[in-house]
């Protein structure tokens, strides 16, 4: 089960080896259409990582491909030095969680039953339910502040408190890697705040490695401690927020003119847009030339 | 509410732990309801092996079963009856079992055989052996059973597109399902009288006239499959969640439903083949069971036991009413079944999910 050095050589294969997971090299394809080619992407150890950019560059893509969801075409996504698909399901699944952009509860499951769910990779068929998948889900609720939600039936819960308990399942799978997709879609200002802070807690007190699609660049700059900026299927700039952060990254990246200025909260770059007028010329000038 | 809620188990159900760290879970609800199921199958079949033209006391019955009986009682209930109650015990349990895997590989309540067009292409093998070759009783069944094998291969080739998914697998059964049925129309036209009243009698799904012959190869399967099947219940159950999330989870989603789809098809396949098409009982048995339990899941279990509780109280019901050998079990499971099918289209709709 060990990795094997030396049966690939080459600069790529070190680096690989310094964080858990990383993806070398990869084409990422649906079928026939293409969404990014040779796309090589390291994930700090112990980050806050957010992967941000315009819609369809990609970055639902790249984490599909860090979870395993989504075969690269050509190179390889590498989990603790090894292909993660040849590895066994549910060793990946003890390692790496993921929160789908789209899941869908089971018709009259309970909180507490769909948390337990969770636990799947730690269970088998003469080892259902142990003490300490117990502990975990009631620990992984508490985490969550949907203890007291467990008896209740998912349908019946509001958005915000939906994705807590999909949270919650994720948590209980105990895995030191935690990918989530856009977790704050469809959640209004205040659970969407709710969320991420629950996601800084989870990096800061439990030291988990998480990997974020955001879509509002200031949710990204105020929460990541490494950011990765996608355009067109390509790593425009990756970086800790501070250090990246540029009016001229944002137009690169988005095409947007903005001003960007110190969050007066957090200190972190916060991400102006530049008014209508400002940018109509902008516009103007791009398409006449 | 509070206070309890933080406190009791997250789950509902009782857990049984040994000292070796080996732990299974029960939920009450689903244990009682199985145990009543069984009650149920069981008592109607010794009712059902008392009936007929020459009815026997449900006490004889019993006493002869166990060794104990008339002579003469002896030959009717052990060489005549039994077999019959037996093949009608595990045709219901292969389609309630067969109906509860379609309807979760679906995802839908009405991804049940009936509708995928299973029951006519075990049909269509069937008619091609009495239409074609006028073919003996064993070769029809065989011919059935190909024909049921066949159409679900043909299910998944057509409804495969990087994994089977569930609207698709719908779809695709309904499509085929219809082309099926407009060649079992043909096959009909060209059979002589003899050769269609055969036909007709098939098509509607009896247990009349099963003997030993039918129950064996039955019974081989289901002690084969079944157990397969409920190994794999834990993973069906996980992808209810949808895909990303039970693969996530460590669910090697792609296997575990090819492997329960060709369960589910065999047992389907062998339940047609042994007593024809028994309508709507693959489609009933798993939702009336996920009533009784009220619990989340493919509930498996429950299924195979409403299944052949159902079957056997249906073929009981069509014996006492309309006396014995008159009306076949088909008609009787095809009109509740149908009635069914109406409410449960009408509480879909006002659910809003078609």
């Amino acid at each position: 089960m060990s990795p094997r050095p030396g049966v690939t050589s080459g600069l790529n294969n070190q680096r690989s080896n310094v964080n858990r997971l990383s993806a070398e090299n990869v084409t990422l394809a649906y079928d026939q259409r293409v969404i990014a080619e040779q796309l090589s992407v390291e994930i700090p150890d112990n980050s806050f990582t957010v992967i941000v950019g315009p819609n369809a560059c990609g970055k639902s893509t790249l984490l599909r491909a860090l979870s395993r969801m989504l075969k690269p075409s050509a190179g390889r996504v590498l989990l603790d030095g090894q292909v993660i698909q040849s590895m066994p399901a549910k060793q990946v699944a003890r390692t790496l969680g993921l929160l789908p952009q789209s899941s869908i509860a089971p018709d009259g499951i309970t909180v507490g039953d769909l948390v337990g769910r969770g636990r799947y990779p730690h269970q088998g068929l003469l080892r259902q339910w142990s003490a300490e998948d117990e502990r975990v889900v009631q620990e992984s609720m508490a985490q969550t502040g949907v203890a007291e939600l467990a008896d209740r039936y998912v349908d019946e819960l509001s958005g915000g408190q939906r994705q807590r308990v999909w949270i919650a399942m994720a948590l209980a799978q105990q895995t030191p890697l935690l990918l989530l997709d856009e977790p704050t879609t469809y959640l209004d200002i205040q659970h969407q705040i709710d969320v991420l802070d629950l996601c800084a807690d989870l990096h800061e007190e439990q030291g988990r490695t998480l990997v974020a699609v955001l879509h509002d660049l200031n949710h990204a700059a105020r929460y990541a401690t490494h950011l990765i900026a996608l355009r067109d299927g390509r790593v425009i700039a990756e970086g800790a927020p501070k250090d990246i952060v540029t009016a001229e990254l944002v137009e690169r990246v988005f095409g947007m003119r903005c001003q960007v200025i110190d969050d007066p909260e957090t200190g972190t770059p916060l991400v102006v847009p530049a008014a209508r007028r400002a940018r109509d010329r902008v516009g103007a000038a791009t398409e006449a030339s | 509410m509070k206070n309890p809620a933080a406190k009791t188990p997250a789950r509902t159900g009782r857990v049984l732990r040994t000292p070796g760290g080996l732990s299974v879970r029960v939920d009450g609800r689903t244990v009682t309801v199985v145990v009543l199921l069984l009650v149920a199958a069981l008592a109607a079949s010794v009712v059902l092996i008392g009936t007929g033209d020459f009815p026997i006391p449900a006490g004889d019955v019993l006493r002869t079963l166990f060794g104990a009986g008339e002579p003469g009682q002896e030959f009717i209930v052990r060489e005549l009856r039994l077999p019959r109650v037996l093949v009608g015990l595990l045709v219901g349990a292969s389609l309630g079992l067969g109906g509860a895997l379609f309807q979760a590989i679906s995802r839908n309540p009405l991804g049940s055989p009936d509708v995928l067009g299973l029951g006519q292409g075990a049909t269509a093998g069937a008619l091609i052996m009495i239409v074609l070759f006028s073919g003996s009783a064993a070769q029809v069944t065989f011919g059935a059973l190909v024909g049921g094998l066949v159409t679900g291969f043909g299910i998944y080739v057509l409804a495969w597109k990087r994994g089977v998914h569930g609207y698709r697998l719908v779809l695709v059964g309904i499509g085929v399902s219809a082309i099926v049925t407009a060649v079992n129309g043909y096959l009909m036209t060209r059979a002589d009288i003899v050769d269609a009243s055969r036909a007709v009698v098939w098509m509607t799904g009896s247990l009349d006239g099963r003997d030993w012959d039918q129950v064996w190869p039955l019974l081989v399967l289901c002690v084969l499959l079944v157990p397969l099947c409920l190994a794999n219940a834990r993973g069906l159950r996980m992808t209810e969640m949808g895909d990303d999330v039970s693969y996530a989870l460590g669910v090697r989603v792609e296997r575990v439903r090819m492997l329960l789809l060709v369960a589910a098809v065999l047992l389907v396949a062998a339940a047609t083949a042994a007593a024809g098409p028994v309508g709507f009982v693959a489609l009933t048995a798993p939702q009336l069971a996920r009533r009784l339990t009220r619990a989340p899941g493919p509930n498996l279990l429950p299924s195979l036991c409403m299944g052949a509780a159902l079957l056997v109280t249906a073929d009981w019901l069509s014996q006492r009413v309309f006396g014995a050998g008159r009306l076949p079990v088909g008609v009787v499971t095809g009109v509740l079944g149908g009635l069914y099918l109406l409410w449960l289209l009408v509480t879909e709709r006002k659910a809003g999910r078609i």
